[in-house]
């Protein structure tokens, strides 16, 4: 028998391959917290990258230590910020976004932060109308 | 002369395919994460809604600030390990007969299953300490999706004969007028030293 043709393979594959490259948005941010997320069962993908926006909290990353304490920290885009500038971040973030409603943000936190940050969080996104939201983990069997 | 010029072979491209492969899996990783839906932001003018529902309907799961969980019904209350949370959860959605003490059940025309006995009005209020570690708080919020994801599938698989994720739209919103979710999640306390 003869073999299959597949000197055309590579060629589609990296047509798809384009295609997601231009459609995932990479993350530009640098990480100034750091965290280990919790891990679940439950999980579901995150499907469309662009609709997602990230929120870190942890303590801050062992070079920023000496300036920023150990406590912890919220992190959007390049910075710390307080609960309360979550607001403007979310409405920063629908900017661009051409079908607001599917606005999904997903929280990255540290295992050991204490719920009353995270708690704060929601509040905030609660009055921002930022509803659908994600917490971040690895998956565990 | 140059007629008869020979034929270069051909470069190997076999293991191209391999490599692209790889470079698309690369790509295709997605972030994983447990989705939840927050509640509405209360109305200026909306009453304390928590006020009239029935004491048998809710299901209290608290967490302290040390990480311990409570669950407390109208059945029984008290300190519980997290791996008893998942059958005490369906247990009490289920209220499987009928008992008073658990949520009412009453008559619902769910389209595709006919008329049915559920437990829709039943709550599950997790409430939190300020202190409370995340993982704890995110294990419980695990494990209460657990919950309704099984009941779901046995759902799922004891009227459409597959499980809910391969089931067709229509037959999802069945299951799931079913088997509501209702979690709240209540303001946490402010007690415990700072946060």
């Amino acid at each position: 028998m003869p073999e299959m043709n597949t000197s055309s393979l590579p060629d589609l594959i990296f047509t798809i391959l384009f295609f997601f490259m231009m459609v995932t948005t990479m993350r530009e941010v640098t990480l100034k917290v750091k965290f280990t997320i919790p891990a679940g069962t439950e999980l579901e993908k995150l499907e469309k990258k662009s609709v997602v926006s990230f929120i870190y909290v942890g303590p801050p990353t062992d070079n920023l230590r000496a300036q920023m304490g150990s406590s912890t920290r919220i992190q959007l885009n390049d910075r710390y910020a307080e609960a309360r500038e979550v607001m403007d971040f979310i409405a920063a973030e629908r900017q661009g976004m051409t079908n607001q409603a599917e606005q999904v943000i997903s929280i990255k936190a540290d295992q050991q932060t204490q719920m009353g940050y995270i708690t704060d969080i929601k509040e905030v996104l609660r009055k921002s109308w930022a509803l659908r939201i994600n917490y971040s983990a690895t998956k565990r069997n | 002369m140059a007629k008869t010029k020979k034929k270069m072979p051909g470069l190997n491209t076999t293991s191209t395919a391999d490599i692209s492969f790889m470079l698309l899996i690369f790509f295709l990783v997605t972030t994983m994460g447990l989705a939840r839906r927050l509640p509405k932001p209360p109305e200026p003018d909306q009453e304390d809604a928590t006020m009239d529902i029935k004491a048998r309907n809710i299901l209290y799961v608290r967490l302290n600030a040390a990480g311990q969980l409570w669950i407390q019904d109208e059945m029984n209350f008290g300190y519980a390990d997290i791996r008893e949370l998942r059958p005490r959860v369906k247990e009490f959605i289920k209220n499987e007969q009928n008992l008073s003490k658990l949520p009412e059940k009453h008559v619902k025309n769910i389209d595709l299953l006919g008329q049915c006995f559920v437990t829709d009005k039943h709550v599950v209020s997790v409430q939190t300490d300020r202190g409370t570690p995340y993982n704890i708080y995110f294990q419980v919020q695990n494990e209460l999706v657990a919950a309704y994801n099984e009941l779901r599938n046995e759902l799922a698989k004891q009227k459409f004969g597959r499980e809910f994720q391969y089931l067709k739209d229509e037959e999802k919103a069945a299951v799931r007028q079913y088997y509501p979710q209702n979690i709240s999640e209540a303001e946490p306390k402010k007690y415990g030293g700072d946060k």
